[in-house]
Order: structure tokens, then sequence, then C-alpha cells
């Protein structure tokens, strides 16, 4: 049986499915019957869906007109 | 044009970036365009300003085009981009701490780096609906408890938990090692999980309402 610790300390390997088979059945078996860990994993989780929504950033409006008209009069130039 | 460039094989930097080198400027507009957003979302987690980080995107992406040649592997062109658009953000925020005369916190650094991370927030997050990310509360949130990372932590999270770059190329962008990505990332989402708990956690339900729940005759009601 591995410990709190321990799973805290896979977690990101644990998501990233970055842990050998037989630490993962480890790991597994302690989320099954410890509330705490299985909080910490899985408020990550979802805390990864939103992070990693491309809708999360705010990308100014006009942004990538600007962008391209700043540079075609600097390369001109160049 | 350049699709069908593209379908005939080969990434699209690879066909791309001889012919700019070659003088057709005009095809540096698409080379860049697919990284743009990556690029703004690099700088302002830097700058947290957005005309900041516009103008260090706009430097960043003309360095891009005068470096070009010095690119020595086309197919780390991702890469290497993000690595002028961060080290750019990062002069401009010296520069703006000089003008302004701001004094440069500590947060290159963090001296408790070598010491584990332990959750203290325990409680379980709600169910969240995916159109969540469009509440501007929500991204006002993430955005506030990413700027107080240390940029040690927030250029890990931003590149792997939010540009989706893999561990090699995180590792490449910063120029660090592959370990020190893992570890630095662990601590990001542990702290960034620990900051908005308050924030997704369910509602505790009242004294009131568990009463009810453990009472069979008002459950069965119910």
């Amino acid at each position: 049986m591995v410990s709190c610790k321990t799973v805290i300390a896979n977690l990101t390997n644990y998501l990233d499915g970055d842990v050998a088979p037989e630490m993962r059945q480890k790991i597994e078996k302690h989320l099954r019957g410890c509330h705490r860990c299985t909080a910490v994993y899985d408020s990550t989780r979802k805390m990864l869906v939103i992070t990693g929504d491309e809708r999360i950033f705010e990308i100014p409006a006009g942004f990538s007109e600007r962008l391209h008209a700043f540079l075609d009069t600097t390369i001109s130039r160049m | 044009m350049v699709e069908e460039m593209v379908e005939e094989g080969g990434t699209t930097e690879r066909l791309l970036i001889p012919r700019i080198l070659a003088g057709e400027r005009e095809f540096f507009h698409e080379l860049i365009r697919p990284y743009e957003r990556g690029a703004f979302v690099l700088a302002f987690a830097i700058l947290r300003n957005h005309q900041d980080a516009e103008e260090a995107v706009q430097q960043a992406m003309l360095n891009i085009f005068s470096r070009l040649a010095q690119l020595d592997d086309v197919d780390k062109f991702k890469q290497w981009a993000m690595r002028v658009v961060e080290n750019e953000a990062k002069m401009y925020r010296r520069k703006r701490r000089q003008n302004l005369y701001e004094s440069i916190d500590a947060s290159n650094s963090d001296p408790g780096e070598e010491k584990t991370f332990r959750p203290r927030q325990f409680a379980d997050w709600r169910e969240l609906p995916s159109d969540i990310v469009e509440q501007g509360e929500v991204r006002k949130a993430i955005w506030k408890v990413l700027g107080e990372l240390p940029d040690i932590y927030r250029e890990v999270f931003v590149l792997r938990d939010m540009q989706h770059l893999d561990v090699a190329e995180t590792a490449q962008v910063l120029g660090i090692g592959q370990s020190a990505v893992k570890t630095r990332l662990h601590r990001a989402r542990l702290m960034m999980r620990e900051s908005l708990t308050p924030m997704f956690a369910k509602p505790k339900r009242s004294i009131w309402e568990r009463w009810k729940g453990m009472n069979p005759w008002l459950a069965a009601k119910r």
C-alpha cells in the first residue's frame, strides 16, 4: 500500500500517463480508499480541463490584424 | 496554395522557411499565424497587461523574422519561436520595471523549491459545465492565480497545461531539463489547485440538510 505522500508526489506523472503500470495500480488502489487524495486528484483533473480550454484566453479584438499590419510596415522597410 | 504544398508532405514550416529566407517575405504571415495566439498567452502570463503583451508579441515576431536564418532545426520552429517570445516578454518587463521604479520581486525563483508542496484544501470540486471558461469571473480568477505563481512555475504551466506542448518541447523553450519541467509542473498544478479550490468547491450542506439526509422519515418524504 502506498502512502498519501507518495500518491500526491506522483500525481502529475499519473495524470500525464507517465508512471509504471505497477505504480499506477498502487495509486488507483489507494485512490479508491482515500477521500482526501481522491479530492486532490479529481480537482486537479477538473482544473486542467478548464486551463487547457483555449477559450480561457481572451485575445484582444483586432490583435491579429494589428500584428500583421505592423509586420507588413516594418518588414517592408528592412 | 500553402495548403496544397502541405498536402504534398512535410510540415508547413519546412516549406515556408526556405522560401521566406529566399526572399518571399509574404510567407512569413502564414508561418506565424498558427502560433500568434499562443505567443500572446505566453507574453500575457508574464506581463499581465494586454497592451504590453501585444507590443511584446509584435517585437518578438519581428525578432523571429530577422533571426530566422539562425534557426538550425526547422522542425523545432515552434519551440524556438516561443523562446523568442518568452525572452522578449521578460525583457519588456525588465524595461517596464526600470521605468516605473517597480521593485524586482523574487518571483524568478522559489526559495521553497526543494521542499515538497503539501495540499491543504481537500474540498470536493463541483461538476463544472464546459462553458464555465466563458464566464468572466472564472477567467479572471485563473489569470489572477496564475499571475501569483513564481515565474519558474507559471511558464511551465502555461506551456504544458495551456498550450499543450509536451515535456521535451517545454524543456527546449525554457532551456531546462525534462525532469525540471516535471517537478515544476507538479508544483505549479498543486499551487493552482490549492488557490482555486475555494472558488470551485461544492457548497457545504447546512446542518439542517445533513440532518434531513440522516433522518429516515424526512428522507423518505422527499
